[in-house]
């Protein structure tokens, strides 16, 4: 794509995994033109995030690892047609990172996600845009988590699933929620020794969703299968146990553990059951939504179960915005395949706007799968609570924004002596959230910590505050002067 | 399958699989951390591995602050950990 054209479709769809595939298909099918726009190399998001084909080492599948892989061979594979014909454009590569909304079309600004030479790469003008973005792993800080070896529990996924190795490697995996299982798994078949698992909730926080869950037999053949991985590789499974301090300076020597009582407060341990010598630390607290281009748009959001921040979207899955819809995690952190029935279903109702949708047999399914899915998500969120009062396992030099290294201690002192009590002041005054990441990791932290400070619960505004970005990614300004893009949306 | 390419990393070669990324190569080498912050010095690494933390920064082909962890390698690729971060 040159670097300022730009590009007119019917619809865009931002993002390229389990809810942009089936966004994508969906609308391709009811004969519209679609821009695919995915920052990722190949398609499959998170979920179905998988080696390049010549990474692969002899007896290596592709397939190696995933789950419901036959779902996204055959989206692929239909997509694959579509783009050959043109009707899609997969914009591979690329990141959206404005989103400009005028009374008939939208234009997405795109840069190139990694680039020696020019970053902008020009924009999509469309009618419809969905958004796809997913999420990354919600973080909490904990003391010695910025030493080299501490990972987010998804990024070992995602490492292991782009191919790297971990031979010889020690490993912890804490945190809340069934996702440390198969971050558990795929440790071990990275080559790494996993030496506990540690989920801070008792697992009779199961008990009230058991309904929910029995109606998902396939999650439940998931965490059998994940099960006897545990058993065959004898790694422990430890539950109201969490790992609240990592040692180490240049790199992971080992972690204290700590028992997680049933109010949420933490027992230190002694004794040698407390400490364990690992050299990689996977942090898994769940998942949180990527709302910058949402919130950008204007778009209206609140606070789900979880406590994340998440979009508002009617039973068609358009937001608050004209002309912008929003689909997969985005919308309620749920899983692959709800994110996959949500994309269609945004999709469709897009469709059925200029010509033909799903039709409503194929809706009236699409919304009861997605119905005993999002049940099946409260009872996770309910059984992966984070533990309450966690905040008071920081010191005051532990590191809460990493970007910009501003402490525990940096936010209480603002909260106390400078006298903010909002995460949006917290960040003008410390300027947590204001580096390169632009708070994605810190965001729900800081909040956190903040609303600890004056002893109420974080709100849906303080979590806006972290997520409102001036760009979405980060372009460089000479770049920014040199597009000619200057054109707004019509 | 698994063809090799090779890239260099603050002037030595590392040989690495093609269609890996940066970030897998140079983890390979056993490295945890190739970079460190601007006001504390604290070495850092791969951490959200997906592209959100920006702790993973290299300077590649001459371009500052490129993302290891999502930068496919390719061959005769120069790598340099010790600028470009800022
Ligand atoms: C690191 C990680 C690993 C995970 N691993 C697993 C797992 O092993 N098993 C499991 O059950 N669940 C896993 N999950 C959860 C799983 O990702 C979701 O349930 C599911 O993938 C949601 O699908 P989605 O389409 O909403 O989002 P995603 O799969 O996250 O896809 C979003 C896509 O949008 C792209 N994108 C985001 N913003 C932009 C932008 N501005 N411009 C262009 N492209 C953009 C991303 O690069 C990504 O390709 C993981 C999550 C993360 C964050
Ligand atoms: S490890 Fe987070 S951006 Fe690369």
């Amino acid at each position: 794509m040159p670097a300022t054209s730009e590009l007119r479709v019917e619809v865009t769809v931002v993002g390229g995994g389990p809810a942009g595939l089936s966004s994508a298909l969906t609308a391709a099918h009811a004969g519209l033109r679609v821009a695919l726009v995915d920052a990722g190399s190949r398609l499959g998001g998170q979920f179905w995030r998988h080696p390049d084909p010549q990474s692969l080492a002899p007896g290596q599948a592709e397939s190696d690892g995933q789950h419901s892989w036959r779902v996204f061979e055959r989206m692929r594979a239909q997509l694959r047609g579509f783009i050959a014909t043109g009707r899609v454009l997969h914009l591979a590569g690329h990141t959206a990172w404005s989103i400009e909304r005028g009374e008939s079309a939208s234009v997405v600004r795109l840069t190139r996600s990694w680039d020696a030479v020019q970053l902008i790469a020009g924009s999509v003008r469309s009618e419809h845009v969905i958004l796809c973005p997913g999420g990354y792993d919600r973080q909490l800080p904990v003391p010695g988590w910025t030493v080299p070896g501490v990972m987010a529990a998804g990024g070992v996924q995602a490492l292991v699933k782009n191919g790297g190795r971990l031979d010889g490697r020690r490993a912890v995996v804490t945190g809340t929620g069934p996702f440390l299982l198969p971050v558990a798994a795929a440790l071990t078949r990275a080559g790494a020794t996993v030496v506990a698992v540690c989920e801070a909730n008792p697992p009779s926080a199961w008990l009230t969703g058991t309904g929910s869950v029995l109606r998902m037999p396939s999650k439940i053949a998931e965490a059998l299968e994940f099960g006897l991985v545990l058993g065959r590789h004898r790694i422990p499974y430890r539950t109201r146990t969490a790992v609240t301090r990592i040692h180490g300076t240049d790199h992971v020597e080992g972690v204290t553990l700590s028992r997680v009582r049933a109010d949420g407060g933490i027992v230190p341990s002694a004794g040698a059951r407390s400490h364990l010598e690992v050299d990689l630390v996977a942090l898994g607290w769940g998942f949180t939504p990527d709302l910058g281009l949402a919130v950008a748009a204007g778009a209206e959001v609140r606070r789900d179960v979880d406590g994340s921040l998440v979009a508002v979207v009617d039973d068609d899955y358009r937001s608050s915005v004209a002309g912008l819809s929003i689909a997969g995690e985005a919308t309620g952190v749920g899983g692959a395949m709800m994110a996959v029935h949500e994309g269609e279903l945004a999709a469709s109702a897009v469709a059925s706007e200029t010509g033909v949708g799903v039709g409503p047999a194929r809706a009236a399914r699409l919304r009861r799968a997605i119905a005993r899915e999002r049940a099946f998500a409260r009872a996770m969120h309910g059984a992966s609570a984070l533990p309450a009062g966690w905040t008071a396992w920081l010191d005051p030099d532990t590191v809460v924004c990493r970007c910009e290294e501003v402490s525990a201690g940096d936010i209480r002192n603002a909260c106390g002596d400078l006298g903010a009590d909002d995460a949006r002041t917290v960040k003008a005054l410390t300027r947590a959230g204001m580096g390169w990441c632009q708070g994605r990791v810190c965001g729900f932290a800081t909040c956190e910590v903040t609303a600890s400070c004056a002893a109420r619960s974080s709100t849906a505004d303080d979590l806006r505050a972290m997520s409102k970005r001036v760009l979405a990614s980060p372009v460089r300004l000479g770049d920014l002067a040199a597009s000619d893009d200057t054109q707004g949306p019509r | 399958m698994s063809a090799e390419v090779v890239i260099v990393v603050d002037g030595a070669p590392v040989i690495a699989r093609a269609g890996t990324s940066v970030a897998v190569a140079l983890t390979e080498t056993g490295r945890l951390a190739w970079r460190t912050t601007r006001f504390g010095g604290a070495p850092r690494g791969l951490f959200c591995g997906i592209g959100v933390c920006y702790d993973c920064l290299v300077e590649i082909d001459g371009a500052p602050a490129q993302r290891a962890c999502i930068v496919p390698v390719a061959d005769g690729m120069k790598v340099n950990t010790r600028a470009g971060h800022e």
